[in-house]
């Protein structure tokens, strides 16, 4: 009871501390001293009726949000002589194969950058300048100043694949004799995955006797049996601005018309004046400098993106959003509970000397190839180039980064590709042994489609459906049970492929799928 | 015009009555255009194709050739066609504007402004050189506002302009003094001046218009189905007002913008209008949708009204037509014109699975098997629009823009399970044809 106690108190001091440095808590400060000009609030019981005072408001709801937030994104303090690596990442073995893997990554970078001669930064020229600020809704159509094909992505996710297959717990012995017990897959680290049963016990709101926005809001289904009243509690939860509750609610979905606003009270975003100011500073230091960075990126969307049959039209706003990206340093702050650490880079001719190291690129994320997917769904919500950008922001700190960076933690890339194919391997046996016999691993196929959270793989409102999920449920593991799902419900023709090539064939094109019903089959409607 | 609610049920979509219509032990077909067209028709079930001078039970011909042969060519009873012997009245930019304008007056004679107001789909048009002097009295009226000129006759995005000065349209003045002694065969090509929409509605700062298809079975009366699927067509480049030189900028054909230099291939610069309506619905909320999609109801009813009493309604013909719709940024349509021979060439994987369906539903309603009754609403994914009147849905659902307690048999853009429908559509027909009544 006393340590519980003790832990409690440690969580809310952290909180306290962390929300103090906050703009909500200026804001409040401010809120309190106006209050008092308000004829209800009495000197005697100053403390109670300005409790009262914020209640009434609304204040406490932004308080209370905002101390939601942290609780989600934050994981709870451990033991307090912990040091702050366990923080980032408890098991040594893997915070070693994350530092040696971002060593590989730096390295390929700068060698790209000797080969090309490019610097990683420069100042640009007044004229080029002025030339980007006009040219700044448009880029797309903007010729790059450096010939594209020169540049290589960093790596791709086949490369992250090749390193994950080779991690081994060095403390972990599990004997030579084979067994049917043995791990079929490719992922050879014990880690702890959920079964079906915990699954199901997690996932308890995508079952089948409860509604479902993918499902039970299909042609067929008259909408007074649960859409209508479904439509109705949303707008109650967005008028009530509790992140809590839309947390909550979201885990059935959410209704387009909705969403926008859902997806930003749960991730506690309310455009302040102060966070256009930050974006608009940051897409000045877009303007003022030039990155090495920039044309990764811009690579990256022509090559992605641009060629998208749905996505193409949002070019434009990837570059604004992803360019701006690299610049923030805000985005430092999660390198505290993530297993990556930010490349650190030398000014010219001090290499070595800690107080001439500068994290490059400033926000300390190397993008891949692929990554500007994880942007291109949320234009199909976000209009306002500064909101957008915020929205993508805190989904990556508390979610995509999880996606290529190696870690134990249960929604980290390590554990969806364990879940995965143990998934597969204890209720598709015969499936995962078939394919493994013909040289398609399964995870080959699939682990594409979890790197980038289904981005471009799925249609565009099936992909909403399933991020409804992850911010309800605050996991993805949802990815790995989809994927596993993907391989149960295409079982059949995949059984009869004898290659590799036609593995991948007959799951080349997922656009056609309802992900909500597959995962309902998967997890509640069949046999264990 | 009238609006007043007719019991549907009992009311067949044309097919005649009385006698069993034969059912032919195979259909000959003959046509000139490959493509897409070629595929539905040699997939089809018991359709044979007749080459050169055979005889034919079904022709989907280019306009071409009837023009010059459908006076004199004589068809059986059960022959069908795929185009109305004067569909220009309504295809033709000139005619259509007439037709329109002419309607507009008896509807404001008839039933009123507010009524006449529901033909104001139509950006300012007038017909040149013969317009001319109306045009400059307008042009005078809106100082500054761009106008664009566009040729009656050609289509694709071929010989159309932007301006904003009549020393650009200088040449047509000298062209209206001379077209009274017209020397030579050679026709003046004629060309209508219209309005141009300064604000379109943008999608990452894009311009774009949709394609949609409208099936008309007959003129009198009229019926006519609308296509769930369509498709929205992106131009390359952002919007500007600054270039009006840049027909990339303006212009969304595909055709248009396959020449410029940004066009990439693999884009295709489409969206089907599904993944159109649902970013609408979740920027601006269902229930405006709704108004937007019922509006455009009402471009497709009343253009075809407009011309019902002039188009020779032939049994033989039906038409698919192709109406291009431009929405501005109060979410107003407007109707930029209708095709009578829509493009069926795919662009596409996706464009080539919807131009098929959209063949294979239109076989469908033809109906040259003879398996319809003649009462469906739905047929694959088109749903009877106009029947001689307005079509209800089924279940009498709420009408969310609350004129009234009708909703129409409507669903652009809505979710196409076509297959399924047909399975169930035929399998029903089947049974019933067993059990005689």
């Amino acid at each position: 009871m006393l340590q519980e106690e003790s832990d409690l108190a440690l969580i809310i001091a952290q909180i306290v501390q962390k929300l103090k440095g906050s703009n909500l808590y200026t804001q409040l400060e401010r809120q309190a001293w106006a209050s008092l000009q308000r004829p209800e609030i009495k000197l005697e019981s100053l403390k109670e009726d300005i409790k009262e005072f914020f209640k009434i408001s609304g204040w406490e709801k932004k308080l209370q949000n905002a101390v939601y937030s942290e609780l989600s994104v934050f994981p709870l303090p451990s033991h307090p002589a912990a040091p702050p690596e366990h923080l980032k990442e408890p098991l040594v073995y893997m915070r070693k194969a994350q530092g040696s893997w971002e060593r590989r990554i730096l390295k390929s970078l700068n060698s790209m950058c000797t080969e090309l001669s490019i610097p990683l930064a420069r100042k640009r020229p007044v004229g080029e300048q002025k030339e980007l600020l006009n040219k700044w809704n448009e880029m797309g159509t903007d010729e790059p100043v450096l010939d594209l094909s020169l540049f290589r992505p960093v790596y791709a996710p086949k490369d992250f694949l090749e390193v994950l297959i080779n991690l081994r717990n060095p403390n972990y012995e599990n004997g030579d004799s084979h067994s049917f017990r043995t791990h079929l897959g490719l992922i050879q680290v014990p880690l702890k995955v959920k079964d079906i049963p915990e699954l199901k016990e997690f996932f308890v709101e995508l079952g089948l006797t409860a509604g479902q926005l993918g499902v039970d809001d299909s042609t067929q289904v008259p909408p007074e049996l649960f859409e209508n009243e479904h439509v109705r509690i949303g707008q109650k939860v967005l008028s009530e601005q509790d992140s809590a509750a839309a947390q909550q609610y979201i885990r059935q979905g959410s209704p387009t018309a909705l969403r926008a606003e859902l997806w930003a009270l749960i991730l506690n975003i309310s455009s302040q004046p102060e966070d256009i100011l930050y974006y608009e500073q940051l897409k000045t230091n877009v303007i003022q400098h030039d990155l090495l960075v920039d044309s990764l990126i811009y690579k990256d969307v022509k090559l992605t993106a641009s060629n998208d049959d749905y996505y193409f039209v949002f070019e434009d706003y990837l570059y604004q959003v992803l360019l701006c990206f690299s610049r923030d340093t805000s985005v430092l702050g999660h390198f505290a509970y993530s297993s990556a650490s930010p490349p650190k880079s030398y000014i010219r001719g001090k290499l070595g000397l800690e107080e001439y190291a500068v994290f490059y690129p400033p926000n300390g994320v190397i993008p891949f190839h692929g990554f500007s997917m994880y942007v291109a769904p949320l234009c199909f919500l976000y209009h306002e180039p500064s909101k957008l950008y915020q929205i993508f922001r805190e989904m990556y700190v508390r979610f995509f980064f999880r996606l290529h960076s190696i870690s134990s933690h249960p929604s980290g890339i390590v554990s969806l590709c364990l879940l995965f194919e143990t998934l597969l391997q204890t209720y598709l046996p015969q499936l995962f042994y078939h394919l493994r016999e013909i040289g398609a691993q399964p995870l080959r196929i699939s682990f594409k489609w979890m790197v980038r959270a289904f981005s471009g793989y799925l249609a565009t409102d099936q992909l909403l459906l399933l991020w409804d999920r992850i911010l309800g449920y605050n996991s993805l593991e949802i990815l790995a049970v989809l994927a596993a799902a993907v391989f149960a419900f295409r079982a059949v023709n995949l059984m009869e492929v004898t290659s590799l090539a036609a593995a991948e064939a007959v799951l080349a094109d997922l656009s056609t799928l309802k992900v909500m019903p597959l995962l309902q089959i998967f997890l509640f409607a069949t046999v264990t | 015009m009238m609006s007043r609610q007719k019991n549907q049920n009992y009311k067949g979509h044309g097919l005649p009555k009385g006698k069993e219509r034969e059912q032919r032990a195979s259909i000959r077909f003959k046509t000139t255009l490959m493509n897409t067209l070629m595929d539905v028709l040699h997939h089809r079930p018991g359709w044979v194709e007749v080459k050169d001078e055979g005889e034919w039970d079904f022709y989907w011909c280019d306009v071409s050739w009837l023009r010059e042969n459908f006076d004199h060519t004589y068809m059986d009873e059960h022959v069908r066609i795929s185009h109305f012997r004067n569909h220009y009245e309504l295809t033709r930019k000139n005619y259509m504007v007439k037709n329109l304008k002419r309607f507009r007056k008896q509807l404001e004679r008839e039933a009123g402004k507010l009524e006449a107001a529901k033909c104001d789909f139509f950006p300012k048009t007038f017909e040149m050189p013969c317009e001319y002097h109306l045009f400059v009295e307008e042009f005078r009226k809106n100082p500054g506002i761009t106008w664009i000129m566009k040729p009656v006759a050609r289509s694709q995005g071929k010989g159309i302009f932007l301006f904003r000065r009549l020393k650009d349209i200088m040449d047509w003045k000298k062209d209206t003094r001379s077209s009274d002694d017209q020397k030579d065969d050679i026709p003046v090509e004629s060309y209508v001046a219209q309005r141009y929409i300064e604000n379109p509605y943008l999608i990452g700062g894009r311009k774009f218009d949709l394609r949609v298809y409208v099936l008309v079975m007959s003129y009198m009366p009229l019926r006519a189905w609308l296509y769930r699927d369509g498709f929205a067509r992106f131009s390359n480049t952002r919007f500007t007002l600054n270039s009006i030189d840049d027909q990339y900028v303006h212009l969304t054909n595909v055709a248009v913008q396959k020449t410029s230099p940004d066009y990439h291939p693999k884009k295709g610069c489409k969206w089907m209008l599904q993944r159109f309506r649902q970013y609408l619905a979740s920027k601006h909320g269902p229930e405006a949708v709704e108004t937007l999609f019922s509006d455009m109801d009402n471009i497709f009813i009343r253009s075809l009204q407009s011309v019902q009493k002039v188009i020779i309604s032939d049994k033989h013909c039906f038409e698919l037509y192709g109406y291009d719709i431009l929405i501005d940024q109060d979410l107003k349509p407007w109707l930029l014109e209708v095709n009578a021979s829509p493009s069926l060439t795919a662009s596409s994987q996706e464009d080539y699975e919807l131009k098929t369906s959209l063949l294979e539903d239109t076989l469908h309603v033809v109906d040259m098997e003879a398996r319809l009754t003649g009462r469906e609403k739905r047929v694959g994914g088109f749903d009877l629009m106009w029947n001689d009147g307005p079509v209800s849905r089924e279940d009498g659902a709420h009408d969310l823009s609350g004129m009234g307690n009708f909703v129409t048999n409507t669903h652009l853009g809505c979710v196409n399970d076509r297959k399924k429908q047909l399975r169930q559509l035929f399998r029903s027909l089947q049974g019933q044809k067993k059990t005689p009544n």
